[in-house]
């Protein structure tokens, strides 16, 4: 019994140096903290290095998406190109996984630090195309999926691109 | 003092009362913040002190509601019982030489019994809400609180044999040459204990465990009402500190600076040793709880008592 | 003045002694108990025997119906209890008992016909029951605590352990 006592008088000890240790708290909205490039916040659609939208609309984020948030439709530009004609993402369902940006293969989606969105009205946080669309690069300057896709687009036959050979005349036998 | 007087000194002593809890529950939080190393309310206003404002200001504009399965009449009863009883207690603690709202000899039995009625706004309330939570709170609480109050009036009966009187000046009066908390150090330690198991205080505070019960007896309690209990619960801790302060530490008895002070400082004091209680020890198990209750500290206050009662006869001679 | 609150505080101890009995929901029966009892308290303050007021709000109030209550929470009566219980306090049952309490009544009236003023005037103080207590009644005390010794030993002889199984100890 009395080596119990002790213990929680030594508790109170060790708690009363506690007095004299500085808070570990961060003062947020004055004092931000630092957050990694690679922090997954809210969603922005990128353009490639050419200024065109990244996004193919292949539908693969709204699939690997857990909680359904991602709408979108598809459509096909004049010279070949894929587009989201629109693009839409619920952020009140929003859960920040970042499995949509690990599904796209264009890079288009990404996460970026910014977690700053707050709403009175809930429907606010249903952001459309226009909203989620950004002019830059994002977090990858160089990546441009036309230039390495085989797809054919005007101004790009097939076997253009890069690192891509020519395509095979499977009806003919001349080498 | 005059019949006006003590009426409106005794009206001084709740707005101070209530005042002093309200400050209370911004004060612990800081405190607690500064052990735990992190802030607490900082925000609002000087040192974050318009906290209280805003947290009284939420709970009294919240909607008043009484669930439909609970015990109407008992259910809105439960909550004013603790305050009630809690302020009829600061009647009898004497805040200076003459600075008490009544002086009657028995002045220790009416604290403890006061004390003994808070009780019931917790078992009320948990019998009430009709809910299992509450109702385990509420028959934890009867348990804990029957068990601590046995040597809570044991453990002061010590001081009441050294002094040969239950009036709470006369005891302060004995302690001119020596404040009780050096011969009765047995009896302080216990009653301490008692004091936080009676207010419930967070070693203590199993009837409402949040972790185990939700909320305890005042689960389903709401803005003005549930704000009365945690009213209560602060007043508790104030009074369990004025009782102390004068039972064991010589009340307004002090050097130099005027007596209300003394008292203050001294109240203020044991309240920051409260605060630091719950910040440092962890809540007990209820059967670990009944077992210091009724295997070690009755005991010892029995000891205490016996040995007080002797080294006294043998004095006298 | 003090007559006055007398009897205020007399019948309010009446009229909820009366609730005790007639209400069907058992807590609400202890809550008007409870409130008997402090009314009581008050009378005894009132006639002079502060003492005895603070143990019958210590005791009676604080202690002894708080397990009364606890009794009533671990049995957690309910619906059927209320009902069974407004089929005892059905009107004939209350006859037999209902002539008895009349028939003292009209006794203590008879008493009390010729008996002067409520209060003693005098006030007991807690030194001077303590000293009756440990003279002249000691041993009425001592056979008191005797009683309870033995009431003491038997609620330790329920609670032991009868079985004791393995890992247990």
């Amino acid at each position: 019994m009395f080596k119990a006592l002790m213990s929680q008088v030594r508790t109170i000890w060790t708690i009363l140096q506690h007095s004299f240790t500085r808070a570990e708290t961060v003062q947020y909205p004055e004092q931000k903290p630092y957050l990694a490039p690679r922090y997954r916040g809210r969603i922005v659609l990128t353009k490639d290095p050419d200024g065109e939208e990244r996004c193919v609309a292949c539908n693969l984020c709204a699939v690997a998406c857990p909680v359904d948030c991602i709408a979108l439709q598809q459509g096909v530009k004049e010279d070949g190109r894929w587009y989201p004609e629109f693009f839409r993402i619920n952020f009140s369902r929003c859960i920040m996984c970042g499995m949509c940006e690990e599904a796209c293969p264009t890079n288009a989606i990404q996460l970026t630090p910014d977690f700053e969105m707050c709403e009175y009205n809930r429907s606010s946080m249903v952001y459309e195309k226009e909203h989620l669309q950004i002019e830059g690069t994002g977090k990858y300057h160089d990546y441009n999926f036309y230039r390495v896709a085989g797809l054919a687009i005007t101004g790009k036959d097939k076997g253009q691109a890069e690192n891509e050979a020519t395509p095979i005349d499977v009806k003919s036998l001349l080498p | 003092m005059t019949e006006l007087g003590t009426i409106s000194f005794g009206l001084l002593i709740i707005f101070a009362a209530v005042g002093g809890a309200a400050v209370l529950t911004w004060f612990e939080r800081r405190l607690l913040g500064v052990w735990q190393d992190r802030y607490g309310p900082n925000r609002l206003g000087p040192f974050g002190v318009l906290q209280v404002a805003a947290d009284m200001l939420k709970l009294l504009t919240k909607h008043d509601w009484v669930p439909p399965f609970a015990d109407r009449l008992v259910f809105v009863f439960a909550p004013t019982a603790i305050v009630v009883a809690m302020l009829l207690g600061f009647a009898v603690v004497p805040f200076g030489p003459d600075l008490y709202v009544l002086d009657i000899n028995i002045g220790l039995l009416f604290f403890l019994g006061m004390t003994s009625l808070a009780v019931y706004s917790v078992l009320l309330g948990g019998l009430a809400s009709n809910n299992k939570y509450a109702l385990l709170g509420g028959l934890r609480s009867a348990a804990q609180m029957v068990s601590y109050e046995v040597f809570m009036g044991l453990s002061l009966m010590g001081v009441v044999m050294l002094t040969g009187s239950f009036s709470m000046r006369d005891i302060v009066e004995a302690q001119r040459d020596v404040w009780y908390c050096v011969p009765q150090v047995l009896g302080l330690f216990t009653f301490m204990i008692a004091g936080i198991a009676e207010s419930h205080r967070l070693p203590f505070d199993l009837p409402e465990a949040e972790h185990e019960l939700t909320a305890g007896f005042h689960t389903e309690y709401g803005g003005m009402k549930f704000a009365m209990f945690m009213l209560g619960e602060y007043l508790g801790l104030i009074l369990i500190c004025c009782m102390i302060t004068t039972l064991f530490f010589g009340g307004w008895l002090g050097p130099v600076l005027p007596p209300v002070v003394w008292f203050c400082l001294k109240v203020f004091a044991l309240i920051c040793f409260f605060v630091l209680l719950r910040a440092a020890i962890p809540r007990p198990r209820y059967d670990q709880l009944m077992s210091l209750g009724w295997k070690i500290m009755l005991p010892l206050t029995l000891f205490n008592l016996l040995l007080t009662g002797a080294i006294a006869l043998w004095m006298e001679g | 003045m003090l007559a006055t609150l007398f009897y205020i505080a007399a019948l309010i101890a009446l009229t909820s002694t009366m609730a005790a009995l007639t209400r069907a929901n058992a807590a609400h029966a202890l809550i008007y108990l409870i409130v008997s009892l402090l009314a009581v308290a008050v009378m005894f303050f009132l006639m002079g025997a502060p003492f005895a007021a603070a143990l019958e709000v210590v005791i009676y109030a604080g202690a002894i119906m708080v397990l009364f209550v606890f009794v009533i929470m671990m049995l957690n009566l309910g619906d059927t209890g209320e009902d069974r219980e407004r089929e005892w306090l059905a009107g004939r049952n209350w006859f037999v008992p209902g002539a008895m309490a009349a028939l003292l009544l009209i006794e203590m009236l008879m008493v009390l016909g010729d008996f002067q003023g409520v209060t003693s005037g005098n006030a007991v103080s807690p030194k001077a029951v303590g000293i009756r207590l440990f003279g002249p009644y000691l041993l009425a005390v001592e056979i008191a605590s005797m009683l309870l010794l033995s009431s003491l030993v038997g609620a330790y002889h329920l609670g032991r352990r009868f079985i004791v199984r393995r890992g247990e100890h």
